[in-house]
């Protein structure tokens, strides 16, 4: 007998704020897993080496091909955090509703966009401040 | 791992369009996925422009009317016609639902309709459930007890206890919840998928079932229920508004709160 084709899934599926989200959360917690460790590790690592090492892994990172990088390490340390939240109510049996559910959604992308935001606009302070200090 | 590409054999092609459409008419364009189980041929899309004026009002009602007055070979399941059955459940406009409670107003431009996602194709729009069944059945779905029944009586529930499989018991076993998974697209060989996982809630939390022990030791695996990441396709596409993702939530806190109690 001729095997039996398998439906198409994700191909066809309409993306939902509910599994976006899910996805979104693990995709954010590899990458900062993976990336977004091992430069954390080179920039400790810098420091433990000595000032010169530090100042160039610091001039290294403040590169201005450097900055997307790290908007999207800012931006998925705060996703990762806030979903995270989300998900410990969730597991203590709490927000299940639908309702409930697409709520905290859009408050863990609110979430994200304000504390990327105000991270980003301390550290550009802080070197508008350097420059003229 | 997981496959996020359809094999060879499932790869669909365009396939033939049946133009009905009338003058001026209020036509509409239908997608429909094919496969014909005693062909050779891949799987195919055909294209079906009809005069809504001609049909009813729901989904189920242009596929009937396409297959009694177009094209007899188009294969799928219904009966009731009322959402109360379970048998049309479909993959329609990019979620799961009934066909006949899904109202083809609400589609705005072609009415894309496949066979429920990531499952084996019988025919058509019709899946193979055998392996969703045997699931099912693997949760035991009945009343089990030892303490005999109050004699010449029912095993009679307060309301409280009653209340309790509110919102449970209502679950017609269309599989729309779990064929919208992505968990159960790439585990339903170890993981029970939310249908199963509900209706085996549906009996931990009936007062007068005796066994849940047994039950949640059946459960106690990496797969069966822990395969659950909360992602809540299964809610946001239940036809009946029933809520998958919350009942699972339920037996990992059972679970929890017992391994709490023996330690």
């Amino acid at each position: 007998m001729e095997s039996k084709p398998l439906s198409p899934h994700l191909q066809i599926y309409r993306p939902q704020l509910t599994s976006v989200l899910s996805i979104s959360h693990r995709a954010s917690g590899i990458f900062l897993g993976t990336a977004g460790l091992l430069a954390l590790v080179v920039w400790l690592g810098s420091i433990a080496l000595g000032p010169s090492q530090y100042e160039m892994t610091m001039s290294f990172l403040r590169h201005p091909l450097m900055l997307p990088l790290l908007l999207l390490w800012t931006g998925a340390f705060y996703y990762h955090l806030s979903n995270g939240i989300r998900h410990l109510f969730w597991d203590m049996g709490v927000g299940f509703e639908l309702s409930t559910a697409y709520r905290s959604g859009y408050a863990v992308i609110g979430s994200t966009i304000a504390l990327t935001s105000a991270t980003w606009i301390y550290a550009f302070f802080e070197v508008i401040v350097e420059v003229i200090g | 791992m997981a496959e996020f590409t359809l094999p060879k054999n499932s790869k669909i092609v365009e396939g033939k369009t049946y133009d009905f459409s009338t003058d001026g008419g209020n036509n509409k364009v239908f997608s429909v996925y094919r496969w014909d189980p005693d062909s050779k041929e891949l799987p195919k899309i055909d294209k079906y422009i009809i005069d809504l004026d001609n049909c009813g009002p729901m989904v189920l009602d242009a596929i009937i009317y396409i297959k009694n007055e177009i094209d007899p070979t188009l294969t799928f399941r219904r009966s009731c016609r009322e959402g109360i059955c379970g048998s049309c459940a479909m993959n329609i406009d990019g979620t799961n639902t009934l066909a006949c409670t899904k109202s083809i107003q609400s589609v705005k431009k072609a009415v894309k309709i496949y066979p429920l996602p990531h499952m084996k194709v019988a025919k058509d729009l019709v899946p193979d459930l055998k392996h969703f069944y045997d699931q099912y059945a693997s949760i035991k779905p009945w009343l089990q007890s030892e303490t005999p029944p109050p004699a010449e009586k029912e095993r009679l529930q307060s309301k409280a206890e009653r209340e309790k499989i509110d919102g449970l018991y209502e679950c017609i076993l269309c599989a729309c919840c779990s064929t919208s998974c992505p968990s159960y697209w790439w585990n339903s060989d170890r993981y029970l998928g939310p249908a199963a996982l509900l209706q085996s809630y549906r009996w931990l939390a009936d007062s007068r079932d005796e066994s849940t022990e047994e039950r949640l030791d059946a459960l106690e695996d990496p797969f069966k229920l822990y395969r659950c990441h909360t992602i809540m396709n299964c809610a946001k596409t239940c036809p009946k508004g029933l809520n998958p993702a919350k009942a699972i939530a339920e037996i990992k806190k059972m679970m929890a709160s017992r391994s709490l109690e023996t330690n």
